[in-house]
């Protein structure tokens, strides 16, 4: 005989519901939440509103240069009379997708090699971290600039091939083949901080009882890494994926207004702050406009992370 | 404390000495030549022409070259962008100014950082707490190049003591000094509050307080020295911050500094000109971190006094 149930038994929480209710008592992370998606929105789904409305970022029109905002342009136009509203979400388009994607190929690199380091352990995961370590010891715009400059050519180059031999269309080749050079920069130093993370969350993972449960079960140590370990970690992984993203937007940026990173017929943000700082005086909104936009989602991405932080690592919560 | 100094001198001269060494590999990974590269020159002209650079070798033997010509006669080589002038004399002229700033950059970035973060951290929770943190945010998400060009607009033209830009007079470094020390300052502010609250957390600091001893006296003779490890630490990034926020605000105050010839040694592909400042910004960061890591294991006991 089996005592009855207790019928009343309070529901329990995961530690994801949990996390997500914590976030949204955060008022700052939910306002960041929420200009993340709006700027998203606008770039993402606006930019394109307005091409299908044709506006065209590349019509020019040296009559209306300079124009302030009004029904035909919102924000204005710039020096040569292009919409300028629809070149800063065409722009923020490129900047958010250069740090997404960055974003996205630093967290796979970091999760890998920081996996098997923490996991095989040893002089072998040793070494791998001493690399790890004499790799952050290099100032990284540097190394990025230079590491930009070895692979744009070449990206060049083979963004050719697809044109003359593969007839890939042309304009999206080139518009990617001007993204990816920066792109692989970014990405190729970028993953060391997030490799560091993993390696130290997989290395006090590996010890505990789950782990030596499922090998004594014969897994693969593959799985037992990807499906095992690598899941009790994913709370960093997003915290620090999320304050990832801002940096990068803000390294292309910062080589994009040094000439360095996104060049012409292509804009970001980056280039046209860029370009606003040679009209500062003639028509300050070219700089300010870019500028806002560009530091709001800075500001969101920002307090969204730290938002996230709170949320899901309470121990290390700011008290 | 004599092993760790050794171990870190070791460790910088290996960076240091790959960092210019992926330099001088990139740079003649890149297509093209460092001369004027619209026209190509004929062959026995373009021959003659590197040789006379020194660059008709291997890049083997251009490299051991190159080694031996800076260690032995501290000669750079000439620059390929500037015509007939050498690395040398670019780097003298340059150098200098590109350091004062950065200097003054980082007392700036200290003289606000630290006392904000001390604050913040004595008054959590308060209005300063919070004004300074929004602050530190602030200077985070408001990049040099938006500030820089933001000052120029919004002070430089109302003031007369400000150029707009320029480095002639002495008040010239202000406005480039402080684009280029808040953002550091913000760093500097968040990690001090962070390292002074969890001291101030502590029963060392709750048996003073008991103690009845003044709040000052706490933090000049308790609670700073172990609060600051955590600033102390971020010091040499922040140097290294300091120098690659040089170039852009450099570029936006047309300062005469390394940082404006590294972009134009990039562009330009001037090969000796690049490897001479990478070798400099390697051995100031570097040195920066060196002698940050040497002062904190002497400011911790538990560190300073392993052998």
């Amino acid at each position: 005989m089996s005592a009855p149930l207790p019928t009343n038994l309070e529901k329990g929480t995961s530690l994801w519901k949990d996390a997500w209710h914590r976030l949204f008592q955060n008022k700052l992370a939910v306002l960041g939440l929420f200009t993340v998606l709006f700027i998203f929105a606008a770039c993402f789904i606006g930019g394109p509103i307005m091409h299908w409305m044709d506006i065209d970022p590349n019509k020019q029109s040296l009559a209306d240069k300079f124009a302030g905002p009004s029904g035909d342009h919102l924000l204005g136009t710039d020096q040569l009379g292009r919409d300028f509203l629809v070149r800063i979400l065409d722009g923020g388009q490129i900047s958010l997708l250069i740090a997404l994607l960055a974003t996205l190929a630093t967290v796979t690199i970091g999760i890998i090699y920081g996996g098997i380091a923490g996991y095989v352990g040893g002089r072998l995961g040793n070494t791998m971290m001493r690399i790890v370590d004499g790799l952050l010891a290099m100032p990284f715009l540097i190394v990025v600039i230079l590491f930009r400059e070895i692979t744009k050519p070449r990206i060049e180059l083979i963004g050719q091939f697809l044109i003359d031999e593969w007839e890939w269309n042309r304009d999206l080749v080139l518009r990617f083949s001007n993204i990816l050079p920066l792109l692989v920069a970014i990405a190729a130093f970028g993953w060391l901080t997030m490799a560091r993370i993993v390696r130290t969350q997989t290395a006090s993972l590996a010890q505990q009882e789950f782990v030596e449960a499922a090998r004594s079960l014969g897994i693969s140590h593959t799985r037992i890494l990807f499906r095992h370990i690598v899941p009790n970690m994913l709370g960093p992984i997003i915290i620090y994926a999320t304050l990832t993203i801002p940096s990068f937007i803000l390294y292309e940026a910062t080589l994009s207004f040094l000439g360095l990173g996104i060049e012409p017929p292509n804009s970001s943000w980056g280039t046209l702050i860029k370009e606003g700082a040679n009209y500062l005086e003639t028509k300050t909104a070219m700089i300010l406009f870019p500028s806002i936009l560009f530091s709001l989602t800075l500001f969101a991405f920002n307090f969204l992370g730290d938002g996230l932080r709170d949320a899901l690592d309470p121990k290390a919560a700011k008290d | 404390m004599l092993r760790i100094v050794f171990h870190r001198l070791l460790q910088t001269i290996v960076v240091v000495f790959v960092l210019v060494s992926f330099t001088f590999v990139a740079v003649r990974l890149v297509p093209g030549n460092p001369f004027v590269s619209d026209k190509a020159l004929p062959e026995h002209l373009q021959e003659s022409v590197y040789k006379s650079f020194g660059l008709n070798g291997t890049w083997g033997e251009q490299y051991v070259i190159w080694w031996r010509n800076v260690l032995t006669k501290g000669d750079f080589g000439p620059s390929t962008s500037l015509f007939g002038r050498s690395v040398n004399e670019i780097i003298t002229q340059s150098f200098p100014t590109s350091l004062l700033l950065g200097l003054v950059a980082m007392t700036i970035a200290l003289l606000i950082g630290i006392p904000s973060g001390v604050l913040a951290a004595l008054r959590k929770n308060s209005m300063i707490d919070y004004g300074s943190m929004i602050f530190a945010m602030a200077g985070i998400c408001i990049p040099g190049f938006v500030l820089g060009p933001l000052l120029q607009l919004w002070v430089a033209r109302h003031s007369n003591f400000f150029n707009v830009a320029g480095w002639e007079s002495p008040a010239d470094i202000l406005l480039p000094a402080i684009t280029l020390g808040v953002g550091v300052a913000a760093y500097v502010a968040r990690l001090t509050r962070g390292g002074m609250l969890d001291i101030l957390s502590q029963d060392f600091i709750r048996t003073a307080r008991a103690k009845g001893v003044p709040t000052f006296t706490i933090l000049r003779r308790h609670a700073l020295r172990p609060a600051l490890l955590p600033t102390v630490t971020f010091l040499g990034p922040a140097f290294a911050a300091i120098i690659t926020g040089s170039f852009v605000v450099e570029t936006i105050f047309m300062v005469p500094g390394m940082g404006q010839h590294f972009v134009t040694a990039v562009t330009s592909q001037d090969y000796f000109l690049l490897q001479a400042i990478v070798l400099f910004y390697g051995l100031l960061i570097g040195g920066a971190n060196f002698l940050v890591d040497v002062a904190q294991a002497a400011m911790n006991p538990r560190l300073r006094d392993a052998n």
